[in-house]
């Protein structure tokens, strides 16, 4: 029997094969800001990224047409009533477009909403760029309030060929209600 | 299985001499015997949760369950039949069988072994007693996606997270056990290479589950501390992702299953070279086969996720490597085949089934493939077919590689031969039954019958109740088998050593039934050329 065949030898490759199994367990939670960061590199999960700085402004438009269709949803719990201004627009990249969402408190407090946005498909979040959106920060509304919020964004020339069609949707979630400077990171 | 009980002090009561006898023992045949007896039972019960869900799908309408209690139904019968009958069932062969087959006198851990064995019995309590709360058992599928099991789990969900964890601890912990004892306790002269295959399956399934079953226990826990400690790790208002769930489900999940059919690819290459009376064909193209399955399981599992909106370049490398594992697959397939070719064939019931078990596995590889294909993966997603594609990979490989192995090795255990006539008759009537119950499903699949709801269309009718007449004959025929281990166990013709004329390996030159102790002395395996 070999020198490893002693309860020595098994206690030693125990532990190494328990410190695998540890390893593994961090593995996962390390998946997570993995996951972050190849989504930001590659933009597969389709969210957006924070305002542009202005020097990285748009270059010259481009003369093809693209359609943006634009989606909002209601997160459980919000008694807000929340929708695009228009569905649907048709730009042309490197064109600075403004549009609003019309948002109505119904509840009778005062109650803060924030912005979830997703781009469809993922890879066309790498190629719309943000000056000012609402989803930037939380949204107060008092008791009964109705606001429009404007988003202002351009689409990039680098947009691949294949896509003609493309949706921005907001999901408005409930959040707690805090001091209006401390923004949301995103 | 002699009855021992060395270190139990005689002036106990003899039931508390029995319980402690079990509830101590560190010997591998019998943690391998307690074992198989879990898994044997679990099968029972998470085959009962199938034939309510068949009786349910036997006609359209809602006859006998309501739509949660049927969620619940399959999300138990997927749960325990992974995790407390596939899993154990192989672990159990591993125990009993592995120190036998590599010449060691018994596990390298045995007091572990032992731990890790005591942990199940109340991991599947827990998870069983779910059905029992209030708000029911966990209804989410046994793939608990996120938010289904976070934001919108009943109650009991944290019991299923508790279950789940005890069940990962006890599987790593039998894992290491396997890989010490191969690596250091083999008998002189059995080299890596000169192994039975069921030791090599088994090794690289070991490494398998230290490597996945810790991610899984991560994924229960951030779903645990996103259901209560305000954690957002798959909640889109607090900056998580969804989507994020499913990619480390998967990467747990796809190797799972390679988990759940590597012990049963060394199974059929032991009992096909017995009674076909032939060496294996490429011994070692099947070692590294099994080792390239594994590699490649790790980085395969976006397959299952085609329709979250993974973009095109990561849809095109997740066919492309799905689809690889079609090669080594193959290469096995056709190594057993060989193996087979012009080989003094007889068909007792271990061949029978391992024969079969080759046969339909190849079935469920080649509509893994179809599942494979993007665009196709579109359509089929969801649907009956990917329920047909996953039973036909998992009961007549899976499971029937298990019973196949109950019925090669149950001579060896009790040192009886089983009724062949009751075996035969066993095998033919489960094999028209199951093949009856899952092939249907491809059909009413294709035809786009989503799975996981109650109540279906008219137009699919027909083949549910042909699915539900396979169903019901194959619960049946498994009464059959349970009347046969224990008429077996009970007595029967008095085995030899070696059992089978064709039978080589260390396991066939110890006694039958295996004596309590064996290889005290470890045998010197004789070199020959390789």
């Amino acid at each position: 029997m070999s020198v490893q065949g002693t309860p020595q030898g098994h206690g030693k490759q125990a532990a190494l094969l328990i410190l695998l199994a540890c390893s593994m367990f961090g593995f996962a939670f390390a998946l997570v800001p993995l996951y972050d960061v190849f989504c930001e590199l590659t933009g597969i999960n389709g969210k957006t990224a924070g305002p542009v700085a202005v020097p990285d402004m748009p270059g010259p438009v481009v003369d093809r047409d693209v359609k943006i269709q634009f989606v909002a949803q209601v997160g459980k719990g919000l008694p807000w009533e929340f929708r695009p201004t228009v569905s649907q627009l048709s730009v042309r990249p490197g064109e600075m477009v403004t549009t609003t969402f019309y948002a109505r408190n119904r509840a009778g407090t005062s109650v803060t909403g924030q912005a979830v946005p997703s781009v469809a498909p993922g890879v066309a979040a790498l190629h719309l760029h943000k000056i000012e959106c609402f989803c930037f920060e939380r949204q107060v509304l008092a008791a009964g309030e109705a606001v429009e919020m404007p988003v202002t964004f351009y689409i990039d020339a680098d947009l691949p060929e294949e896509i003609s069609t493309l949706s921005l949707s907001y999901s408005m979630f409930r959040v707690p209600d805090v001091e209006p400077e401390q923004v949301a990171s995103n | 299985m002699s009855a021992h009980a060395d270190n139990i002090p005689s002036s106990r009561h003899p039931l508390v001499s029995y319980i402690a006898r079990w509830l101590l023992t560190t010997n591998h045949k019998e943690i391998g015997t307690l074992y198989l007896c879990l898994s044997f039972t679990l099968f029972f019960i998470a085959g009962a949760f199938a034939m309510i869900m068949r009786l349910e799908l036997f006609a359209p309408g809602i006859q006998f369950t309501q739509p949660d209690f049927y969620n619940q139904l399959v999300t138990m019968h997927g749960l325990i039949m992974v995790f407390g009958v596939v899993m154990p069932g192989f672990v159990g062969l591993a125990n009993w069988m592995i120190p036998l087959m590599i010449g060691a006198p018994d596990m390298a851990l045995p007091r572990l072994n032992n731990f890790s064995f005591w942990l199940l019995p109340f991991a599947f309590t827990l998870l069983l007693s779910t059905l029992f709360m209030e708000g029911g058992a966990p209804n989410f599928g046994w793939t608990f996606y996120a938010p289904l099991s976070t934001t919108y789990g009943p109650p009991s969900t944290d019991f299923f997270i508790l279950g789940v964890h005890m069940m990962g601890i006890s599987s790593v912990a039998g894992a290491i056990n396997i890989i010490v004892t191969i690596i250091n306790l083999r008998a002189p002269g059995m080299t890596l290479m000169r192994m039975p295959l069921f030791v090599w399956t088994w090794l690289i399934t070991a490494f398998l589950l230290i490597m996945v079953m810790p991610v899984l226990a991560g994924v229960v826990t951030m779903m645990l501390t996103d259901r209560h400690f305000g954690t957002s790790f798959f909640e889109a208002s607090g900056g998580g992702d969804p989507v994020l769930f499913q990619h480390i489900f998967w990467f747990f999940g796809h190797p799972e299953v390679y988990i759940m059919i590597l012990p049963g690819f060394g199974i059929a290459s032991q009992i096909i070279p017995t009674f076909a009376r032939k060496r294996l064909f490429g011994y070692r193209s099947m070692v590294y086969a099994t080792v390239l399955i594994a590699v490649l399981s790790f980085v395969v599992w976006g397959h299952h996720m085609f329709t979250t909106g993974m973009p095109l370049f990561g849809e095109l490398f997740f066919m492309y490597a799905t689809m690889l594992i079609a090669v080594p697959t193959a290469v096995k397939v056709f190594n057993w085949v060989a193996t087979m070719w012009r080989g003094s064939m007889t068909f007792e019931t271990p061949m029978l089934f391992a024969i079969a078990f080759v046969m339909m596995f190849t079935i469920g590889g080649l509509s893994g493939l179809m599942l494979a294909l993007v665009p196709a993966d579109f359509q089929y997603h969801d649907t009956f077919f990917v329920v047909a594609h996953f039973h036909y990979v998992l009961y007549p490989g899976a499971i029937f590689g298990t019973m196949a192995a109950v019925y090669y090795w149950l001579p060896k255990w009790t040192g009886h031969m089983y009724d062949e006539r009751l075996g035969k008759i066993h095998f033919w009537v489960a094999a028209f039954a199951v093949n009856l119950t899952f092939f249907p499903m491809h059909f009413s699949g294709l035809a786009g019958m989503p799975r996981r709801i109650v109540d279906y269309s008219v137009q699919f009718a027909d083949f549910n109740m042909m699915s539900s007449i396979g169903a019901g004959l194959l619960g049946l025929t498994q009464v059959l088998f349970l009347y046969i281990v224990v008429k077996t166990i009970r007595g029967g013709q008095k085995a030899t050593a070696q059992v089978w004329e064709g039978a080589e390996g260390l396991e066939w030159t110890v006694p039958s039934p295996a004596p309590f102790h064996t290889f005290e002395t470890p045998p010197v395996i004789a070199a020959e050329e390789d």
